[in-house]
């Protein structure tokens, strides 16, 4: 990779000692980047050479801050992670704390958590693949996609409040249960405004041969390399690579038995494509998207009764306002809680646990010394990992297929940066 | 299974003592069921390839790599861990190895040319912690600008940081 990297921000430079070589410089605001991360590509003519990845602008050291603020707290950082997907944020990093604490969430807890993590994968690949379309130039199919997404927001507002920043999950449970007739509402939308979209969108671009011809053996990535480059999700399963934390390390609802009841795991199949290109990675969403569907209806039907959060004497949970306002025991746990002289008692020792998000495993390996916040929050992101092979995908292609490979890594650059 | 890597391990690098350790321990006296070994910086390497090709091991892939400042950490004999997180599709399961390092110069043998993912994590790992990686083929910081100077991700930097922002330079319409 022969680039410099002191260039300044302009756009165009000559190679030294070469007629033919151009050094183009791309981002880090452009609107084909979505948000901000700059290439510098060595171009002759039309076609890449090389091509190196500077990122970093949105760095806002949400590590470090995970050593700052508590078990509870650090959750709105997660949501500004991959913002397209917050709630499988929240779902990761609380899956990480329970594990710390040695808890055991509530069927209940379990199931609605499924229910989000599920829709937040509908979420994040609605926009995805409509964006396949948006960056290709088919501006119809991302207005499909985005409509349908809109109902999430909507559903994610009756949730928890908010349609953007969920912060759903807490220790040990979740901060509210759901509202009467939200099920009813998520069975409605996953049944009667998912597929048609998605059929809306497929349409649209699986007929179109334009499309096809840009997509198809772009950007490809091999069976071997997708391991080796530590790929996962729609970029790994996109090579072949037979893979997904929801049966491997099985979770939540996607494990047996996760009601103590003897309770199957839901019933799914994880999609995996061979060609490794841009359309692989596309159809691999596709499927996903369905088969979330799939899941969410499952988790409705077997919804349990009883509490979201976990008994007040595991010492984990805030309690709510009733109790806090109305007994006197009540009170002292909250203050308990919440006071930063006090606040939550882990034991010592770490945990790692993951979640398969929309752009593949987002893990959290927490290390804890007994403290009220954690001692080192280490987030795995799936964007910045996935993100290490664009430069490989991208040499020996076209300036203009830039767009269209950066759409199926699907990076979220404040999750790349953190 | 995990018992197994560890007894393949001992097997094989019989001078070196290996302990499975378990992440996290209950007050309970359950466990997490996530072991981690302990390795010497100087054998990383090879103790790596062997993971990663031993038909006992098939660790193919590098799930994750992070650093650990132990600065102010309760007991803590070494300063900094490198913790690997590594994945046998295989077998399906995981294995955490740790590496500790101390200062001044804190450096360790860079495992890119096993796992090819390994190349932003250890520069992420460089950026964060300052660990150097010997045979990294393009150590340079990835996630803050290139003339940083310190190492924010290490106990002793505070929060706040060093004042750097109001440092910065400030790109003028002339500079462009």
């Amino acid at each position: 990779m022969g680039v410099s990297y002191e260039l300044k921000p302009t756009t165009l430079t000559r190679e030294e000692g070469s007629e033919e070589r151009w050094v183009l410089n791309f981002g880090p605001q452009h609107p084909a980047t979505h948000t901000t991360l700059r290439l510098l590509m060595e171009v002759e003519g039309e076609r890449i050479v090389s091509c190196t990845p500077d990122i970093g602008f949105l760095h806002s050291g949400f590590e470090k801050l995970g050593e700052h603020l508590d078990y509870n707290q650090y959750v709105v950082v997660t949501d500004r992670m991959n913002y397209v997907s917050p709630i499988a944020n929240n779902v990761a990093f609380h899956g990480a704390v329970e594990k710390l604490f040695g808890l055991e969430v509530t069927p209940r807890c379990k199931a609605i958590r499924t229910i989000c993590a599920e829709l937040a994968r509908i979420q994040d690949h609605l926009v995805c693949i409509a964006c396949t379309g948006l960056d290709l130039g088919g501006l119809t199919a991302f207005l499909y996609g985005f409509n349908a997404r809109e109902t999430i927001y909507d559903l994610f507002e009756q949730l928890c409040g908010a349609r953007f920043t969920t912060s759903y999950t807490r220790v040990g449970g979740l901060a509210q249960d759901a509202p009467a007739g939200w099920f009813e509402r998520v069975v409605k939308y996953v049944r009667e405004e998912v597929p048609p979209a998605i059929k809306d969108v497929e349409t649209l671009l699986l007929r179109n041969r334009i499309f096809l011809e840009r997509v198809k053996g772009i950007g490809v990535v091999s069976h071997d390399d997708a391991i080796s480059w530590s790929l996962t999700g729609p970029m790994a399963r996109g090579s072949g690579v037979r893979r997904d934390v929801r049966k491997d390390e099985p979770y939540l609802c996607y494990a047996d038995n996760w009601d103590g009841e003897g309770a199957p795991a839901v019933e799914f199949k994880v999609p995996v494509a061979r060609g490794g290109d841009i359309l692989s990675r596309f159809l691999v969403r596709i499927e996903e998207v369905h088969q979330a569907c799939r899941i969410i209806e499952q988790v409705v039907e077997m919804m349990p009764a009883g509490p979201i959060n976990v008994l007040p004497e595991e010492r984990a949970t805030l309690p709510n306002k009733r109790e806090i306002y109305f007994s006197i025991e009540g009170l002292i746990h909250h203050f308990e809680r919440i006071m930063t002289n006090r606040g939550f008692e882990p034991p010592v020792g770490e945990a790692y646990f993951a979640n398969e998000t929309p752009n593949g495993e987002l893990g959290f390996h927490l290390v804890s010394d007994g403290g009220r916040c954690a001692y080192r929050v280490r987030c795995r992101p799936p964007s910045f990992i996935n993100y290490q092979v664009f430069p490989h995908l991208i040499v020996g292609h076209q300036i203009s297929d830039v767009p269209a490979v950066l759409n199926s890594v699907n990076i979220i650059a404040a999750e790349l940066d953190r | 299974m995990t018992i197994d890597v560890i007894g393949a391990l001992q097997a094989e690098f019989g001078e070196l003592e290996f302990e499975a350790r378990s992440l996290m321990r209950y007050a309970d006296g359950r466990d997490s069921g996530q072991l981690w070994v302990r390795v010497p910086a100087e054998r990383l390497l090879d103790v790596m390839k062997f993971l990663r090709h031993d038909g006992r091991c098939k660790f193919e892939q590098l799930s994750d790599l992070g650093g650990i400042d132990y600065l102010n950490f309760p007991d803590a004999d070494d300063r900094f861990a490198v913790t690997y997180n590594l994945l046998s599709h295989t077998y399906n399961h995981r294995l955490w190895v740790k590496v500790f390092v101390n200062d001044p110069e804190p450096a360790i043998p860079s495992v890119t040319g096993i796992w090819r993912g390994a190349e932003w994590l250890e520069r992420e790992v460089y950026d964060m912690f300052g660990i150097r990686f010997t045979g990294h083929p393009d150590l340079r910081r990835i996630l803050l600008p290139q003339n940083f100077v310190d190492h924010p991700l290490r106990k002793d930097y505070p929060l706040r940081g060093k004042g750097e922002r109001e440092d910065f330079e400030r790109v003028t319409r002339e500079m462009a």
